[in-house]
C-alpha cells in the first residue's frame, strides 16, 4: 500500500506518555494537518516518525519498516522542516539548498549532475533563483522560510514533514505554502504537516488529524473533524464554522464555557 | 560560484603558510643569510650551523606550523560543532585545561619517568574541560552560557596551574606561569615535535571528518539528524579531536588564545561561510597567523623572550570587542 | 696647637654623652639576616659576638659554610623574631625585604645594609666593613690579605685564555659586572658573554651560545628532582651536542651567589678545569693533524665533519625520558 502507515506509536519523555499509541495512516497523494493544542504531542509525533526520538510501535512507508534502516537511509525518504528557522552561518541560498542534497552523496565526492538539477528545480520551484548567491542571513523571514523547504524538496524524498511551518509568516507567503503542499502532494508525495491556523488547515489539507494528549482524537476530511463539539472537547474554545468562498472558514471566537458572546 | 573562490584561496592560505615556515627558518639571533641557513638545514657547511638549523630552528618552524594549524582548526571545529562564533580553544578553557594537566605531568616529575605522561595528562585535562562544556551548556547552547562556563573552566585551570607551580620545590617554577598562560616557541626541540605529532595527526583527522555534518548542523541539531547526521558521532569526534590535537599542543607550548577565534572569522566570507571548507582553510591560516606571530617577535626583540600569546592578544582581544560590539544587537 | 686641638678633641669625645650606637666599637651581639651577610659575619666575627644567621646559610645549594653555620641560631628575616633576640647590630642585604628593615629600625634597632658583591673589589670593601662594624679590622684584614695572595697566585698561573661560557637555568648568563663574570676573568679565561657585550645577568638564546662556539662551559642546573621548565635549555639537544663536544667546568653555586674568601675555590676550580681541558686538546690535536687534512678553524676537540652534528641530533631522539633529565655539567 502506497503510505507512510504509523502503528501504535508510543513515545514516553522523562516519564511522560507524550504520544500515545497512535495509529495513523496516509496514504500517496494526500496533504495531511496535524492540528492540536499545545503539548499534544504533534511535534514529538513528527520527530518520531523520523526517528529522532525513542518510540514503540512500527512505522512502516509503502510496506517497509522504516525504524530499521540506518539515519542517512532513512533520511532518503523523509525529508523534515523542523521548528527551528535559523541557519548559524551566513551561506549562500543555493549553499543552503544544496545541504538537501547530503544523504544523496558520498562524503567527500563532489555534486553529481543529479544533485546540481535537484538543486536547480527547487530553486526554481520556491521562486529563488535570483537569491541564489545571497547569504541566507540577509533574507526576510519568509524568504528564509522559502530557502528551508527548497533545502527539503533538494532532498527529493516521498514524504514531507513539517512542524508549524506557517509561524511567524504572513498571510500572503501562510497561503502559498499552504498551496505548495498541496501541489507536492498532488505529484504524488505524502505530505504531514502541524499547525494552529484551523482555516487553512481546512481549506487546503486533504484530511485532518487531531491530537489530544497524545492520542488521536479524531481524523478524517475537514468538514467532519472540525465540528463545534470536537472543538470544545479539544480546544476548548467555541468557534464559527461557516462555508465561504468555495471552503471551510473556522474561526474561533470564545473560551467556551464564559457564556455565549454576542 | 563559491567553489571557484575555495580552490584559490587555499592555494594562497597553502602558499603563505609555507613561505612564512622558510622565514622562520631564516629569522634568528645567529643572523646568518639565507643561503648558508638553507644549506646548513640539510646538513651542510659549519657544524654548529647545522646544529642550530636543525634542533634550534627546524622545531621551531615545525611547532609553529602544527600548533598554528591545530589552533585554528579546533577553532573552526569547535565554531560549527556550538554553532557559536565565539567559540575557540582559548577561550572555553580548553587551553588552560589542558595546561594545567601538563604543568601536573611537569613539576611533580611524571614526565621525567615517562615522557608520554606529559601530552597525556594535557589531553587528560583537555578532555575532561570538554566534558564539562558540554554538560553545561549542551550541543545547542547559547553562546552566553558557553562563554560563561569557558570563563569559569579557565579560572579555574588557571588558578589550579598557579598553585601547582607555587608548591613546587624549584624556585623558578611560581614565574613560569607566564608560559604556561601566553605560551611560547621559544627553544623547543625535536623531541618536543615528535611527542607533538602522533596526537595532533590524529585530532586532525577527527576534525577534518566533521565537515559535511557541520554543514548540516547549521541549520539546527534536529534538521541536521534529519538528514543523517549521527550527532553522538559528531560530538566523539569534536571532543576528541580537539582535546588530542590541541592537548598535546599545549603541553609543549603552552596555552596560546584567539588564534581559533580571529582566523575562522576571517576566513568565513572567503570560503562562503561553509563550514566544511572553513576546516581547511582555517587549519592553513592558523598556521599562518602562529607563524607571523613567532616571526615578529623574534623580529621585534631578538634576545628576550617574549610570549606568543602577547602577541595573539593584541591581536585578538581587540578583535573580539569587535565581535561583541557588533552582536550585541542580535542578543548574544 | 695642634697637639692641644688634638687633646681638646679627645676630651670632647670623652665628656660629651655618646652619640646613638653607631659610635659603639664592638657590638656583643650581631644578628645577620641575610645568607651573604651571614657568611661575611662568620668569618670575621669574635667568638661569642654572632648571635643568629639566616636559615639559608645551612642550605648547601646557598651557602658555603653550612658547617659553621650549624652554630648559630638560624632565623627567616622577621621583624619580631629579631625583636626577641634584641640584637646590637643587624646585618641585612640590600635586597633584604625592605618592609623588615625599616619596621627594625622604627624599633630602634641599628641595621647595616651590603649591597651584593659583584666583583672581589665588592668582596675587599664588604670584607673590610664588616670588619669594622664589627670591631674585629684586623681580621678583616688578614682574610683579603690572604684573599689577594691568591688572585695573585691565579694570576701567575699560565692559563690558556679559552672562551668559557656560563650556562644557567633559562638560558641566562653572566655578563660582564657581576661575580661570576669576575671570577671567569681571575681564573684567566674569557667569558663569551662579556664578549658578546652583555652586562649583568642576561638571557643568552641558545643560537648564539651554540655560535659563540665555546671552549670551556660551566652550568649550574637545579637537581633532578626540582623539575621545572627553567632547566629544559640543559635538555636541549642543542645544548647536549655543544656539551658532548666541550669541555665542561665545575661551577658551584654556593661559591658565587656570595662573594667571599671561598669564592676563590670557583676562580680555581674553573682554571684547573681549563688546564685540563687545554691538555687534552692539545694531545687530540697533535693526533688529527697527523691524519686529517681540510679542518674548520674553530673546531673544538671533538672533530667530525658535518654528519656528526646531525647523527648525534639524532641520538638525542629516542631518549625521550632524558628530556627532563638534568644531570650536572658534562665533563
Amino acid at each position: 500500500m502506497s503510505a507512510l502507515a504509523v502503528e501504535d506509536l508510543t513515545v514516553s519523555l522523562a516519564g511522560r506518555t507524550v504520544v500515545d499509541r497512535v495509529s495513523l495512516t496516509v496514504p500517496r497523494g494526500c496533504f495531511a494537518g496535524l492540528i492540536g493544542p499545545n503539548g499534544a504531542g504533534k511535534s514529538t509525533l513528527l520527530r518520531a516518525c523520523l526517528g529522532l526520538v525513542p518510540a514503540k510501535g512500527t512505522i512502516r512507508l509503502d510496506g517497509a519498516g522504516l525504524q530499521d534502516l540506518a539515519a542517512g537511509h532513512r533520511a532518503l525518504h523523509l525529508a523534515y522542516l523542523p521548528q527551528e528557522r535559523e541557519t548559524a552561518w551566513a551561506m549562500s541560498v543555493e549553499a543552503v539548498v544544496a545541504l538537501g542534497r547530503l544523504p544523496h552523496h558520498a562524503r567527500f565526492a563532489a555534486p553529481s549532475p543529479r544533485d546540481r538539477a535537484a538543486v536547480e528545480a527547487a530553486l526554481a520551484r520556491m521562486d529563488l533563483l535570483a537569491f541564489r548567491h545571497r547569504p541566507v542571513t540577509g533574507l526576510s523571514g519568509g524568504e528564509r522560510a522559502r530557502v528551508l523547504i527548497a533545502r527539503a524538496l533538494a532532498q527529493e524524498t516521498p514524504v514531507l514533514l513539517a512542524d508549524e511551518p506557517l509561524a511567524g509568516l504572513d498571510p500572503q507567503h501562510q497561503i502559498a505554502l499552504m498551496r505548495l503542499f498541496r501541489d507536492l502532494a498532488r505529484e504524488g508525495r505524502i505530505v504531514i504537516a502541524s499547525m494552529h491556523d484551523l482555516t487553512l488547515a481546512a481549506r487546503w489539507c486533504d484530511r485532518l488529524v487531531i491530537l489530544k494528549d497524545g492520542r488521536v482524537h479524531a481524523e478524517g476530511a475537514p468538514q467532519s473533524v472540525l465540528t463545534a463539539p470536537t472543538l470544545r472537547d479539544v480546544y476548548g474554545v467555541t468557534a464559527v464554522i461557516e462555508t465561504a468562498a468555495g471552503g471551510l472558514i473556522v474561526q474561533p471566537v470564545d473560551l467556551a464555557g464564559e457564556g455565549e458572546a454576542g | 560560484m563559491t567553489a571557484l573562490r575555495f580552490q584559490p584561496v587555499l592555494a594562497v592560505l597553502a602558499a603563505a603558510a609555507a613561505l612564512l615556515f622558510l622565514l622562520s627558518l631564516a629569522i634568528g639571533p645567529a643572523g646568518a643569510t639565507p643561503a648558508v641557513s638553507l644549506r646548513a638545514l640539510f646538513g651542510g657547511g659549519e657544524e654548529l650551523m647545522v646544529l642550530v638549523m636543525q634542533e634550534i630552528r627546524l622545531p621551531r618552524a615545525l611547532l609553529g606550523l602544527i600548533v598554528g594549524a591545530t589552533l585554528g582548526l579546533s577553532g573552526a571545529a569547535l565554531q560549527g560543532y556550538l554553532r557559536n562564533p565565539l567559540a575557540e580553544p582559548g577561550l572555553i578553557g580548553i587551553s588552560a585545561s589542558a595546561s594545567f594537566g601538563a604543568v601536573i605531568a611537569l613539576y611533580t616529575g611524571l614526565s621525567a619517568l615517562f615522557a608520554l605522561a606529559l601530552p597525556l595528562m594535557a589531553l587528560a585535562g583537555a578532555m575532561l574541560s570538554v566534558f564539562v562544556l558540554q554538560a553545561m551548556a549542551g550541543s545547542d547552547g547559547r553562546p552566553l552560557t558557553v562563554i560563561l562556563t569557558g570563563v569559569a573552566i579557565s579560572s579555574f585551570a588557571g588558578a589550579m596551574t598557579s598553585l601547582v607551580l607555587n608548591l613546587s620545590p624549584n624556585p623558578f617554577a611560581a614565574t613560569e606561569i607566564m608560559f604556561w598562560m601566553l605560551g611560547s616557541l621559544t627553544d623547543r626541540s625535536m623531541p618536543h615535535v615528535w611527542l607533538v605529532l602522533p596526537f595532533t595527526l590524529v585530532g586532525w583527522a577527527l576534525l577534518l571528518r566533521l565537515g559535511r555534518a557541520l554543514d548540516a548542523l547549521s541549520l539546527g541539531p534536529d534538521a541536521a539528524a534529519s538528514m543523517g547526521v549521527d550527532l553522538g558521532r559528531v560530538q566523539r569526534l569534536a571532543i576528541l579531536g580537539t582535546a588530542l590535537s590541541v592537548g598535546a599542543a599545549t603541553a609543549v607550548t603552552g596555552a596560546i588564545g584567539f588564534v581559533g577565534l580571529v582566523v575562522p572569522h576571517v576566513l568565513r566570507p572567503l570560503v562562503g561561510a561553509q563550514p566544511s571548507r572553513l576546516l581547511p582553510a582555517s587549519a592553513l591560516g592558523g598556521a599562518v597567523l602562529l607563524q607571523s606571530a613567532d616571526i615578529l617577535v623574534r623580529v621585534i626583540a631578538p634576545d628576550r623572550d617574549i610570549k606568543l600569546g602577547v602577541v595573539t592578544a593584541i591581536v585578538g582581544a581587540p578583535f573580539f570587542f569587535w565581535l561583541v560590539w557588533s552582536h550585541r544587537r542580535s542578543g548574544l | 696647637m695642634a697637639r692641644r686641638r688634638w687633646l681638646g678633641a679627645l676630651l670632647a669625645g670623652l665628656l660629651l654623652p655618646a652619640p646613638a650606637p653607631a659610635a659603639d666599637p664592638a657590638p656583643g651581639r650581631v644578628v645577620s639576616l641575610n645568607v651573604c651577610t651571614d657568611q661575611l659575619a662568620m668569618l670575621v666575627a669574635r667568638p661569642g659576638q654572632l648571635y643568629s644567621v639566616s636559615y639559608l646559610a645551612r642550605d648547601a645549594d646557598n651557602s658555603a659554610m653550612v658547617e659553621e653555620a650549624g652554630a648559630y641560631l638560624p632565623n627567616h628575616g622577621l621583624a619580631e623574631e629579631v625583636f626577641l633576640m634584641k640584637p646590637d647590630l643587624v646585618l641585612a642585604g640590600t635586597y633584604t625585604a625592605h618592609g623588615t628593615v625599616s619596621l627594625l629600625r622604627r624599633l630602634g634597632f641599628r641595621v647595616e645594609e651590603f649591597p651584593p658583591e659583584t666583583s672581589f673589589e665588592d668582596v675587599r670593601a664588604n670584607l673590610r666593613r664588616t670588619g669594622a662594624l664589627l670591631g674585629n679590622p684586623a681580621r678583616a684584614e688578614a682574610l683579603v690579605t690572604a684573599m689577594d695572595r691568591e688572585l695573585a697566585a691565579l694570576a701567575a698561573e699560565k692559563t690558556p685564555r679559552l672562551r668559557t661560557a656560563l650556562a644557567f637555568s633559562n638560558s641566562y648568563t653572566s655578563g660582564a659586572g657581576t661575580l661570576v663574570s669576575d671570577v671567569v676573568r681571575r681564573a684567566g679565561l674569557e667569558n663569551i658573554a662579556e664578549t658578546l657585550g652583555m652586562t649583568g645577568l642576561a638571557r643568552l638564546p641558545l643560537e648564539r651560545l651554540v655560535l659563540a662556539d665555546p671552549q670551556l662551559m660551566a652550568g649550574v642546573p637545579t637537581p633532578a628532582e626540582k623539575p621545572a621548565l627553567a632547566d629544559q635549555n640543559f635538555a636541549h639537544p642543542a645544548y647536549r651536542a655543544l656539551a658532548a663536544r666541550t669541555a665542561g667546568a665545575p661551577l658551584e653555586n654556593r661559591l658565587t651567589v656570595c662573594g667571599g674568601p671561598f669564592t676563590l675555590k670557583a676562580a680555581r676550580a674553573l682554571q684547573a678545569a681549563a688546564m685540563r681541558a687545554a691538555r687534552a686538546s692539545g694531545a687530540v690535536r697533535a693526533e688529527t693533524e697527523k691524519t686529517t687534512q681540510n679542518q674548520m678553524p674553530k673546531v673544538a676537540p671533538s672533530t667530525g665533519g658535518s654528519g656528526q652534528a646531525a647523527a648525534r641530533s639524532l641520538a638525542a631522539l629516542p631518549l625521550l625520558p632524558a628530556l627532563h633529565a638534568v644531570e650536572g655539567t658534562p665533563e
